[in-house]
């Protein structure tokens, strides 16, 4: 059983760094969009870092929701979900895998980066550390939750906006949370911790139920 | 060119426990229309069915619904064997018109992957791609690949698990003569040592002993 959760964990892993795999679009998605604000505020850096962890946490769950939709169609397409099924590993166990192949290549990418992207929107010093945080443990959320998602999509053939759509409402927790902690740690009433531990607790949650969700949606038979 | 014996010396020497597929009276609709009813299909060890019918007539259904992917609007469906509360699919093969190969992927990484995720481990991967003729095929992305030597990379997978069920959807489909002579070996081989077969088809399969079931008018 252990054999089948690591197999499908590498296999996504390594399609996702092939050419065309998916893996760079959240990426590029996030510094496309991270870099392009600051030139549409204009040059006021007070409000910029005012609302710098706001963008990047927006930047970052728009990254993540555009890939989501692949997560479970292109293997719904090409047969490869029926050899999942067909498998004695438990399909939430399967699901688990490919929810953590999926935050390892995008929701992990993004935090590492976040830093450099700091500073385009002037992040003050002591913020970037928390921010990070947010992100490392907001991001697992996002990838669950969309998993849920994604899994009552997988059999649509032209799904693709229906993901985003279905997942970006049950998002908004996660993102509220995560600006808020990332904001705490500048200053303001609120301790850093309370949010964060929050933010900590909507991931664990996510992990569980948009797992389960995902595994019943995929076993449901027509 | 690979014979039946050949085959078997790549599939797992001892035989399957006993297990039998029971099929009575199952009825199919899809969008309202029904496709079919009141068929009944018994399976046991050393049995090959071919299921024929014409285009449409619900064979791609019946074994979806065999799998679980298809709820059947009547009919039961039963697993008889050892193991309590089996379903068919963690004991079966299935081949589909879909591969299930990732075209990003090579042909061993793909087997690899499939015998990690199906257990049973009985070929490797290697061995499997020897048999089914492509050898030289395992370090290539299957993007690469023609239409018929994806379908023998997908039969690989036979042999890579060892499930005593294996369940066909046209599997001769993009075949050459020689492939289908191989893959005719090795279905034999597999109903020698016990195991079941059931293959949708509209060409012979070259099994003796085949039974037909015929669905549709």
């Amino acid at each position: 059983m252990r054999r089948a959760f690591v197999a499908i964990l590498k296999r996504d892993l390594a399609l996702a760094a092939r050419a065309g795999g998916g893996g760079e679009l959240a990426l590029v998605f996030f510094l496309t969009l991270v870099v392009l604000v600051p030139f549409a505020l204009g040059p006021d850096l007070d409000l910029l870092s005012r609302i710098g962890p706001a963008i990047l946490w927006l930047g970052a769950l728009l990254s993540v929701l555009i890939g989501l939709d692949r997560l479970f169609q292109g293997d719904e397409e090409d047969g490869s979900l029926d050899l999942i099924r067909a498998s004695s590993l438990p399909l939430e166990l399967a699901v688990l895998a490919k929810g953590l192949a999926h935050w390892l290549t995008t929701g992990l990418p993004l935090a590492v980066v976040s830093p450099l992207l700091g500073l385009l929107v002037a992040l003050p010093g002591e913020g970037v550390l928390p921010l990070v945080a947010t992100l490392l443990v907001g991001t697992p959320a996002l990838s669950f939750i969309g998993a849920g998602g994604a899994a009552l999509a997988a059999g649509l053939r032209r799904g693709g906006l229906i993901v985003p759509v279905l997942v970006a409402p049950l998002t908004i927790p996660v993102l509220i949370f995560g600006v808020s902690a990332a904001n705490a740690a500048l200053g303001g009433t609120v301790p850093f911790l309370t949010p964060f531990l929050i933010l900590c607790a909507i991931s664990l949650s996510a992990i569980v139920v948009g797992t389960m969700a995902a595994a019943a949606a995929l076993r449901s038979a027509e | 060119m690979v014979e039946g014996v050949g085959g078997s010396a790549v599939l797992r020497q001892d035989s399957f426990p006993p297990t039998r597929l029971d099929a009575e009276n199952l009825a199919c609709r899809r969008g309202g229309r029904l496709i079919f009813e009141g068929v009944s299909l018994t399976l046991g060890q050393g049995e090959a069915i071919a299921l024929t019918g014409r285009n449409g007539a619900g064979k791609s259904s019946l074994i979806a619904m065999l799998c679980g992917r298809l709820r059947p609007d009547g009919g039961t469906i039963r697993i008889e064997g050892d193991e309590e509360d089996v379903q068919l699919a963690e004991i079966s093969h299935l081949i589909g018109h879909r591969d299930g190969l990732k075209t990003a992927l090579t042909a061993r990484e793909n087997l690899a992957f499939a015998q990690d995720v199906l257990g049973d481990a009985a070929a490797s991967p290697e061995e499997a791609l020897t048999v089914v003729g492509l050898p030289h095929a395992a370090e290539l992305p299957v993007g690469y690949l023609s239409a018929g030597q994806r379908r023998r990379v997908a039969l690989a997978r036979l042999l890579v698990s060892a499930r005593p069920f294996w369940l066909l959807d046209e599997p001769m489909a993009a075949l050459d003569t020689a492939s289908q002579a191989m893959l005719t070996g090795l279905m034999q081989a597999h109903l020698k040592q016990g195991g079941a077969i059931l293959a949708a088809t509209h060409g012979p399969l070259g099994l003796d002993g085949a039974r037909e079931l015929r669905i549709g008018p």
